[in-house]
């Protein structure tokens, strides 16, 4: 299952993930390996069969709309990597 | 317990000598604490140490053994937790650099439930990045050893334990210990890093089998925190290690003995089906046919859900951050290609690309379609047999770098515990022999839904038929 080096690049760009060059052409021959291999799921008839996102069925579950508050904003604030008084800062966000 | 070493007792030992004050959790923790120190710069299994807390809450146990009250069945022992549970105050990494310094504002329900029946944190073990491998090698924090062979692999990805392809029980099994996976459900997964959230479980790894038992018992239980925890009644899983085996139908599935398998894993399984018979149980021959899918299902659904799940590391709230770029988009994809190891940026790669337009149905759909088959498949074995015994490894532990560089072979390792994730049943490896070279071998049984008492009953019987060294020697 060949992939192309742009198609790696284009994945990368959805994924936000800065790649080096090395690494994208690691990456297109892991990636086309791993994807061959994948793809014998391909010999298996499934039509009909229904897809499964939870292996154990409980129905969906309900809770009251109710106000837990956290309380320790400080404490998830001091792991900012940037932050001014009370915001997380990052760098600009429209880029020229 | 005179003459035994403290490291080498087990929990409940443990847990009964400080309640019947024959030791103080204060002797015990600073024993253990000292064995980090000599044995950790060898296998690298801790992170974090926490000597100083640790002793301060060992104290704090001891002063209220002292004034006639216990906490909690733990009370008083050290245990450790895998840095992939959050822990309020002590930094928690999950093997990455990207959050390398990471302090979390809360404590995961395990790391709660295990404060509050009375456990003393030594620390924080190592642990594969974000739990993706199966040798602990993709941590940020260098590889971690076994302690029986230092220069081979301890398993991946704990640490004990969380686990979403077989991440407690693979090296559970290779490093001759108990690792219990519980049903998908049984364990809140609140304050646990999430990998594949469909197939992460937390649980146990402990040195006996009623060990394990005593703390799944701890652990388990409905979360409002997390919905897809289940409520149903948590039962004395203790008891259950005593329950007899007799009458007792073990399926053997045909798939799981094929080829691949390591000749000294098999006839160890194979001794222990016969001590679980000497015992009066049955032994079935079942087939699960669609096994030869699973890893290939389950190499879509952990990446799809692992990208997802990782699109949170973005250098924004918490975490490392790239300097210097000059837009946020850019901060985003340099924090991410910088903060993530290769195994990481793999995964992320293929399940963006499983789930990106125009590939979605035919791999994640398909995968999910695939996933109901393996299901079933386990359905129909259990309206016939009440355990399934299998290899929980195809071999004993392979060597550090063997695999490292090749990710398929890797993740062939995983190939007999992946298929208990997608059906979301519980299993558990126990110790059942040794290879030539003196290496564990841990045999794994499968249970139905939420019948995690079924196989600690096996796995205990398995556990007093057959004896085998559970501490490695120290200069190994």
């Amino acid at each position: 299952m060949a992939i192309t080096r742009e198609e790696v690049l284009h994945v990368a760009r959805l994924a936000r993930l800065a790649l080096s060059s090395d690494e994208a052409d690691r990456m297109r021959e892991q990636l086309g390996d791993i994807l061959a291999y994948i793809r014998q799921l391909d010999r298996l008839d499934t039509s009909g069969v229904v897809p499964t996102s939870h292996a154990v069925e409980t129905g969906t579950p309900y809770r009251d709309d109710s106000v837990h508050p956290f309380g320790e904003k400080e404490e998830i604030l001091k792991n900012a990597p940037d932050r001014e008084d009370d915001f997380f800062r990052v760098p600009r966000i429209i880029e020229d | 317990m005179a003459g035994i070493p403290v490291h080498e007792w087990t929990l409940l030992d443990a847990a009964r000598a400080i309640r019947e004050r024959e030791v103080s959790s204060r002797e015990l923790t600073r024993a253990l604490l000292e064995r980090i120190d000599r044995v950790n710069p060898r296998i690298n299994a801790y992170i974090t140490v926490l000597p100083e807390q640790a002793m301060r809450d060992a104290a704090a146990c001891d002063e209220e053994i002292a004034a006639g009250g216990a906490r909690g069945p733990l009370h008083g022992v050290p245990v450790a937790l895998k840095a992939i549970f959050c822990t309020k105050g002590i930094r928690t990494t999950c093997g990455s650099r990207i959050l390398h310094d990471f302090d979390p504002p809360y404590d995961a329900t395990v790391t709660g439930k295990i404060r509050e029946a009375g456990a003393v944190l030594l620390g924080k073990q190592n642990m594969d990045e974000f739990a993706m491998g199966s040798s602990t090698e993709t941590s940020w924090f260098g590889p971690a050893r076994n302690p029986w062979a230092t220069d081979r692999i301890p398993g991946g990805s704990s640490g004990g334990g969380t686990d979403t392809g077989g991440s407690i029980r693979q090296p559970a099994s290779l490093c001759g210990v108990v690792g219990m996976k519980p049903t998908y459900g049984r364990v809140s997964r609140y304050g646990m890093v999430a990998f594949a959230s469909s197939l992460d479980q937390g649980g146990p790894i402990a040195r006996t089998v009623p060990d394990a038992a005593a703390v799944l018992g701890v652990i388990a239980g409905h979360d409002r925190r997390d919905s897809t925890s289940v409520d149903v009644p948590v039962p004395d899983y203790l008891a259950a290690t005593g329950r007899s085996v007799r009458g007792m139908r073990v399926g053997l599935p045909r798939e799981y003995f094929a080829d691949g398998l390591d000749d000294s894993v098999r006839t160890a399984v194979e001794k222990a089906l016969e001590a679980l018979v000497s015992l009066g149980a049955e032994s079935v021959e079942i087939s699960l046919p669609h096994t030869e899918y699973a890893l290939a299902t389950y190499y879509i659904i952990g990446p799809a859900e692992a990208s997802s799940n990782l699109a949170r590391y973005d250098g924004v709230r918490y975490g490392y951050r790239s300097e210097g770029a000059k837009g946020l988009i850019e901060m985003m994809s340099r924090t991410r290609g910088e903060g993530f190891g290769a195994e990481v940026k793999r995964r992320i790669m293929i399940g963006t690309y499983a789930l990106s337009a125009g590939y979605y149905e035919a791999y994640y759909g398909k995968a999910q379609k695939v996933r109901t088959l393996l299901r079933r498949d386990f359905q129909e074995a259990f309206a016939g047999v009440d355990v399934i015994l299998t290899p929980t490894a195809p071999t004993p532990a392979f060597r550090i770098g063997e695999k490292v560089d090749d990710p398929l072979t890797m993740y062939l390792s995983d190939i007999y515990t992946i298929p208990c994730n997608l059906a979301g049943i519980p299993g558990i490896s126990v110790p059942c022999g040794m290879s030539p070279d003196g290496l564990p071998i841990g045999a794994q049984l499968l249970g139905k839904h939420f019948d995690e008492e079924a196989i600690f009953a096996a796995a205990a019987a398995i556990e007093r038929e057959i004896p085998l060294p559970r501490v490695a020697p120290e200069e190994g």
